[in-house]
């Protein structure tokens, strides 16, 4: 399965005064399977991409493919196209409306016209998936923590089971626990389904864990698009973009314009740790050396 | 995401933009209802003229205050075909089983003529008045009407609060009808019980942020001192100066011109 | 010298819709001195929330007591005086401004206090001034970026020229420019002499306020300088909360017989104290 992005334009009200353009020649593929992450400051155009390739938006130039498909047209194989992916916004229990849990997340797989045994099946997986109770099923999910709807929202679009699964800050607003927990189980999905993960964020640090390809995005423009540990250790890139470098990655930096020996692509603090100890051993032995040659 | 509706504030410095709110409001108040009561040709090109030069001093530009005539284009022509084949006079032509009369011609055509008008004075007015200060002069001519108990002033803040919020509020309608499509819901499917369904998917979770927004915003008002509307001074005052008296002057002397027009035909 | 916020045996809590309480605050004492800067970490339902909300009379205790400047907020008479003093900024930026201007956002708190129109102008200029909107001032609230608008919100609070302002997680809708935005502002704001309290989940932020209270279930579990708290990095995460990362690998560095100096919070200072 491939996601291929070809000189992808758009502007919002165009023709206006209020005229803006959101991406620019944005082209990039994505294959089956790929843990992606994008990253930019608001306005960069992370959410408008996405949106394209969920086939939500029509591109003023270019095109979204999906297998040779373009996802926005209203045929039937665009259609089925876009039913391949998953879109999660930021905040996405905002859109919960159901009376139930199991209704809410067996909302998707209805209208994707399956059968009573088949919904109950997916409703199931996909609030195991979550690590929520079945006992919540009968619940109304408005009564639930904000943490747990959250869950419920990840749930119903787990359920359709798409191939592609696109999340937009799907951390944000969580404390701590509740971000390392929702990671935990959106890669443990990703494993489990050998789907393709998107994922679209501010904390680098909290992506570095998850993804293998970084994709930056700066005034609608990809300014980069690489490993992750390639693109998340260039500082001067992620600060003109208008990002924080992970906190190793700075320190690493800092320790190296003094002469320390490290690698600067050690994007987590267990890494900086490894890096700075394996350095320093070095460099200790140098400094006994020199200590004994002055002692002598 | 920026959205322009069609009639909307259009933020500029022309000598209309300058006058006073409460001076339009009433002026376009009136000039509406002259359109109405205006019969003679007269009458019609005096209106015109009039309108014509707060056209120009409005600075609006003249494609943009035409192409808000399109949200009655239809209502016109039902109401010109209905005049046309029902008036009865002097007939013209016959179709079928109608006819159409020389009379039923010109009160059709009257009749559309006095509804470009009504669009064009009232798209002049929201041209050139923020919403806030369509509220605010709003308050302030309706302001005796609180000595007799109603509730003008919160109805005020309750306008001023749903204006600010309404680019927030589509906003929103966006994003949610966008996540429910990608969950498999057709917003523009032709079959009207398949577009009834998408309603309350779109409905539920929009009436519950909103919900959620004014409870926050009523906390905040809370935390900012907020304590009812009846001690409140306000920042910016209405005042009515010279241009504004001189305004209001001379759209009381078209109006008593063509009431003038209009009586001695 | 009276403590600008004195709070004894604090306890809250609410009905559930099902039946039964939620004890939001179970016994919370807590002083605060004029000019403090205190951060307030814990996981969603610690309390965090709920316990500000008492600082401005938004809430009332079940039991207990708080004062503010030495004013009772149980005393209705006093929670106008109360509102004067606490300045709150939310965490979203939206929901918190009310008019379709900023200067006219701005003058909401004056106006509710009835100033005379050229005293509201006044203070709108010096707020406008101080969080740097002045160009901004008539534009709608939707032309602004999320920082912006934060910024909007801690100039109407300023407006009515505070003692103190309490920030809920001001910064987490923000992106990261946006969000030192606001936290040097924060900062700035306390070194002119305003009590600040903030609300935050990003531990990075909490390094910069000289006391960090750590809350759980609805108590206060830590009361300290932000060194003390951070060494404590099991505890913290058994409460749902991690370390800054500088925090976290000064640690790993010290299980290894690495000897550092205390204190050492944000990346920058374990540069320093490693060269």
């Amino acid at each position: 399965m491939l996601i291929q992005v070809e000189n992808l334009c758009h502007i919002y009200v165009p023709g206006s005064p209020l005229a803006r353009v959101a991406l620019h020649e944005v082209s990039l593929q994505v294959g089956s399977g790929e843990r992606v992450g994008i990253v930019g400051r608001t306005g960069s155009g992370k959410s408008t991409l996405v949106q394209h390739i969920a086939g939500l938006l029509t591109p003023s130039e270019g095109q979204v493919l999906i297998d040779g498909v373009a996802v926005h047209e209203r045929t039937t194989a665009a259609r089925a196209a876009r039913r391949r992916v998953g879109l999660a916004f930021q905040y996405p229990e905002d859109q919960i409306f159901e009376q139930t849990v199991f209704r809410e997340v067996a909302f998707g797989p209805r209208n994707m016209g399956l059968n009573k045994a088949e919904i109950a099946e997916r409703v199931r997986w996909a609030l195991e998936m979550v690590r929520l109770d079945p006992v919540m099923e009968s619940r109304s999910p408005f009564t639930l923590s904000g943490g747990e709807m959250r869950r419920v929202a990840l749930a119903s679009i787990l359920a359709m089971r798409p191939e592609v699964l696109i999340l937009d800050e799907p951390t944000a607003g969580l404390d701590p626990r509740g971000r390392r927990e929702l990671l935990a189980r959106v890669r443990a999905w990703q494993v489990e389904t050998g789907a393709t993960l998107v994922l679209v964020s501010h904390n680098l640090d909290e992506l570095a864990r998850v993804v293998e390809r970084v994709i930056v995005l700066d005034r609608g423009q990809v300014v980069a698009d690489g490993p992750t540990r390639q693109v998340l250790s260039d500082s001067a890139l992620l600060s003109a973009a208008g990002l924080d470098v992970p906190q190793s990655v700075t320190l690493l930096r800092t320790l190296r314009e003094a002469g320390w020996d490290v690698r600067t692509d050690r994007l987590l603090p267990e890494e900086a740790v490894e890096e700075i100890v394996h350095a320093y051993a070095g460099h200790a032995t140098a400094l006994g050396a020199l200590q004994t040659v002055e002692a002598m | 995401m920026n959205l322009l509706l069609p009639g909307m504030y259009m933020a500029a410095d022309s000598a209309l933009h300058r006058l006073d709110p409460r001076v339009k409001m009433v002026a376009a108040f009136v000039l509406m209802v002259l359109a109405f009561a205006a019969h003679s040709l007269a009458s019609y090109a005096l209106l015109t003229t009039f309108v014509v030069i707060v056209a120009i001093l409005s600075a609006a530009p003249p494609i943009a205050l035409l192409r808000t005539l399109r949200t009655i284009f239809w209502l016109g022509c039902f109401m010109f075909f209905f005049r046309l084949f029902t008036t009865p006079g002097q007939p013209l032509v016959a179709v079928g089983q109608f006819t159409i009369t020389r009379e039923g011609l010109l009160t059709g055509a009257a009749q559309i003529y006095r509804l470009c008008l009504l669009v064009i004075i009232s798209a002049l007015l929201t041209f050139t008045t923020s919403p806030a200060q369509l509220a605010h002069g709003l308050e302030v001519l309706f302001k005796p009407l609180a000595q007799i108990g109603l509730p003008v002033r919160e109805f005020a803040m309750v306008l001023t609060i749903a204006l600010r919020f309404a680019p927030a509020l589509l906003e929103e309608i966006d994003k949610i009808s966008k996540a429910q499509q990608v969950r498999g819901i057709d917003m523009y499917s032709r079959n009207p019980l398949r577009q009834m369904q998408s309603w309350v998917p779109l409905f539920v979770p929009i009436f519950v942020a909103a919900f959620r927004r004014a409870e926050d915003l009523a906390t905040a008002m809370e935390a900012r001192g907020f304590r009812g509307t009846q001690l409140r001074t306000r920042l910016h005052q209405l005042h009515m100066t010279r241009q504004d008296l001189i305004a209001a002057l001379i759209a009381l002397a078209v109006s008593l011109a063509i009431l003038g027009l209009e009586r001695s035909i | 010298m009276q403590r600008f916020v004195e709070i004894r045996g604090l306890e809250y809590s609410y009905p559930l819709d099902g039946g039964g309480q939620v004890a939001a605050l179970r016994g919370v004492d807590l002083t605060i001195e004029r000019g403090e800067f205190l951060a307030i970490v814990g996981s969603n339902g610690s309390g965090k929330s709920t316990l500000v909300r008492h600082l401005n009379g938004l809430l009332l205790p079940t039991a207990g007591q708080v004062q503010v400047d030495g004013l009772l907020t149980s005393d209705p008479g006093n929670l106008w005086a109360i509102r004067q003093r606490v300045g709150m900024v939310f965490q979203n930026p939206d929901n918190q401004i009310v008019a379709s201007t900023v200067e006219e956002d701005i003058a909401f708190g004056p106006e509710n206090a009835a100033l005379p129109p050229d005293e509201i102008r006044k203070r709108v200029d010096e707020a406008l001034a101080t969080v740097g909107l002045t160009e901004y001032r008539t534009r709608p609230p939707q032309m602004l970026s999320g920082g912006q608008r934060q910024l909007l919100a801690i100039a109407g609070t300023l407006a009515t020229r505070p003692a103190c302002i309490i920030f809920d997680e001001p910064a987490s809708m923000l992106d990261p420019a946006h969000r030192r935005q606001v936290l040097d502002t924060i900062r700035r704001l306390n070194a002119e002499g305003l009590t600040i309290v903030l609300i935050t989940q990003a531990m990075e932020e909490a390094t910069a306020a000289q006391r960090v209270l750590v809350m759980h279930k609805g108590c206060i579990v830590m009361d300290g300088s932000p060194d003390k708290v951070f060494e404590h990095g099991g505890q913290l995460r058994s409460w749902g909360l991690d370390l800054p990362a500088a925090v976290e690998i000064a640690h790993h560095l010290r299980e290894r017989d690495w000897r550092l100096p205390q204190g050492l919070l944000t990346v920058e200072q374990l540069a320093r104290a490693l060269c």
